[in-house]
């Protein structure tokens, strides 16, 4: 979805904190998937014309990073680690129970990511990086509940609030 | 005699825990700010020469002496820029999320301070991209600290300007590397460079930069709250100071612990951390993060010097301390570390970008039951062309440390458990029915 003005007042913004506006592109990412659940191909080139740079250096950049999804996830991403630690204190169980469960599940996307820096937790998980653990595989079905209800609301990394259709599969713009 | 902690670094955010991260509390309860307002009474070469006398190294990973690495900066070279590492991501380290989360305002003093000492005007935090408190807290503390005349313009009238922006990263463990970081903050992807030129010479938009961990600056502060003398006073030999430790895996009481170093790893697992859990004996641990080799039981005893682990051929890193009880198959702990180097691996180097993928799936098929006889040889063989000797400290064929990283559980794997693994492989290949020999 292409920007509106009020997302490009906000870049605006964004950019002018830095000396250089190319390390803007992180933070206008970070922007773009807030507002639309994933970083869209009209986000990207959205960026690229705002920081004076190629769409393909735009891509360049978004595809190293694994926060950054470049196709719908859902509207809640669940982030599981299995590093060592958690690999010892049930990750991997909780990976794939969370998997299980939501299958068939459009609005959750369960991913298996490397260490999140909470080992004292562990297993530990993240909602839309939010943390909590440790938790076995049922508690962690009651918590994303909580979130797909609405009794518990991620923080964005930009700041803004995020919409209700964001990164659906469903009702999402591409 | 019960094990106490040292607790300088997290002796307020354990003092309040419901609101150490706020200003109020800081400034009512911890005088945060008041070694700012020392500092800027000083000359900023008398604070480096303090820094430097304190002894104070690097808390990231690499150790290396904090004052020393400002005084490297080229003189009468300017901008010069601060870069904070809140990139936490060496497998097993949760410190810097904690003193993020709980302990902002000690950090931005310790980035006040030091941007003054090393004359930088701007200052970047790059806080990892999942800490979404963290971030949260921090921004907040700087809105706090700007609003109060602690970071702006001219602070507390000194005629010094400083600005902070506070920066998310999105995801990757090599931005955790410092010049891996500048690239990122550059809005590349973020692969280390080449050094030299180092970042105090060439760095962020090619001017001189200083990078440094959390840990690391939130223990300036206190360094010149009390002196270079007291701190140098603290801690064994060349590691002054207390450090924080992240304890996790299969102990008792998993967490961040602060103490002296010279305190014994023994003192450290099993005094503050319980031991290993359900009363199992320990059959090794990891005592810097995923990229340090191993220790054994044997080696409890051994102080926490950073030196000392030097000479153990392993390091203390980042501070991660992994304890691993007698169920646990080394095989499936190396070939988990192996999976993350290879994940991580930013490609840039051949030797890391192609090794690390192999290592990854040799180990697969070792812990898996598919390996063969001389498999653990075979990765020593190809291993050593991304460590040549394979021995610490590394030498590598890569521009940073994650090449050398990848080789280190396998490295440890040999040295500790070479004869079973070996014994292993062979009654695993001897288990499988030999290839049928199709004629032609």
């Amino acid at each position: 979805m292409a920007f509106t003005d009020a997302d490009r007042r906000r870049a605006k913004e964004i950019i002018a904190r830095y000396p250089h506006a190319k390390s803007a592109l992180l933070p206008l990412l970070h922007l773009a998937q807030d507002r639309d659940g994933w970083v869209t191909p009209d986000a990207m080139e959205e960026i690229a014309g705002l920081l004076d740079l190629t769409p393909a250096l735009v891509l360049g950049t978004c595809s190293f990073y694994t926060m950054f999804k470049r196709e719908p996830a859902g509207r809640l991403v669940v982030s599981v680690c299995t590093n060592v630690s958690c690999l010892v204190n049930g990750g991997p169980s909780l990976l794939e129970g969370l998997r299980a469960h939501y299958a068939s599940d459009d609005d959750v996307f369960v991913e298996e990511v490397e260490c999140i820096a909470a080992c004292d937790l562990a297993p530990v998980m993240q909602v839309n990086y939010e943390f909590h653990g440790p938790v076995a595989p049922d508690a962690a079905v009651d918590v994303i509940g909580q979130y797909q209800r609405g009794e518990l609301v991620a923080r964005t990394v930009s700041g803004t609030s995020l919409p209700e259709t964001a990164g659906s599969k469903s009702g999402g713009t591409a | 005699m019960a094990v106490e902690e040292t607790r300088i670094v997290t002796k307020f955010l354990r003092s309040r825990e419901k609101d150490s991260w706020t200003f109020e509390a800081a400034r009512k309860h911890n005088k945060a700010y008041s070694a700012l307002e020392k500092a800027l009474g000083m000359e900023p070469a008398t604070i480096v020469e303090e820094v430097q006398t304190s002894g104070l190294r690097g808390r990231g990973g690499a150790g290396f002496g904090a004052g020393q690495k400002w005084s490297f900066l080229p003189k009468d070279v300017f901008p010069r820029y601060l870069a904070v590492n809140a990139d936490e991501g060496e497998p097993s380290t949760f410190k810097d999320h904690m003193l993020l989360e709980r302990d902002p305002h000690q950090i931005i003093e310790g980035v006040a301070i030091t941007a003054f000492a090393i004359q930088a005007h701007v200052a970047f935090i790059y806080i990892r991209g999942e800490f979404a408190l963290g971030a949260e807290r921090v921004q907040q503390a700087v809105d706090d600290a700007y609003a109060n005349g602690f970071l702006g313009k001219n602070i507390l009238g000194s005629g010094f300007d400083l600005d902070v922006i506070v920066h998310r990263g999105a995801g990757c463990y090599i931005a955790g590397d410092e010049t891996g970081l500048l690239s990122s903050l550059e809005g590349e992807r973020a692969m280390p460079r080449i050094k030299p030129p180092f970042p105090a010479a060439q760095g962020l938009y090619a001017a001189p930069t200083v990078v440094n961990n959390v840990e690391t600056l939130s223990t300036v502060p206190h360094i010149i709250r009390r002196g270079a003398k007291w701190y140098a006073g603290l801690g064994v030999n060349k590691s002054t100071g207390t450090r924080i430790f992240s304890v996790s895996g299969m102990v008792e009481r998993p967490g961040n612990y602060e103490v002296e170093l010279g305190t014994s790893f023994r003192d450290l697992i099993e005094g503050l951390a319980g031991g290993v859990r359900d009363g199992k004996a320990m059959k090794f641990f990891i005592p810097g993060g995923a990229s340090a080799p191993w220790l054994m039981p044997e080696h409890l005893d051994e102080p926490l010097d950073m030196d000392r682990a030097g000479e153990l051929k392993t390091m203390l890193g980042s501070g991660a301390i992994m304890v691993f009880d007698e169920t646990v198959d080394p095989l499936l702990i190396s070939w988990r570390l192996a999976k993350f180097f290879a994940h991580e691996s930013c490609g840039k180097c051949t030797p890391c970008r192609e090794g690390s993928g192999w290592i990854d799936k040799v180990l697969y098929r070792m812990v898996h039951g598919l390996g063969r006889p001389d498999d653990l040889d075979l990765l020593l063989d190809f291993g050593s062309s991304i460590v040549p000797g394979l021995n610490a400290p590394f030498a590598q064929t890569t521009i940073c440390a994650l090449g050398p990283s990848t080789m280190s559980h396998v490295v440890s794997l040999d040295r500790y458990f070479g004869a079973e693994i070996r014994e292993r492989l062979k009654r695993d290949f001897a288990k499988r029915a030999p290839l049928e020999v199709v004629s032609a």
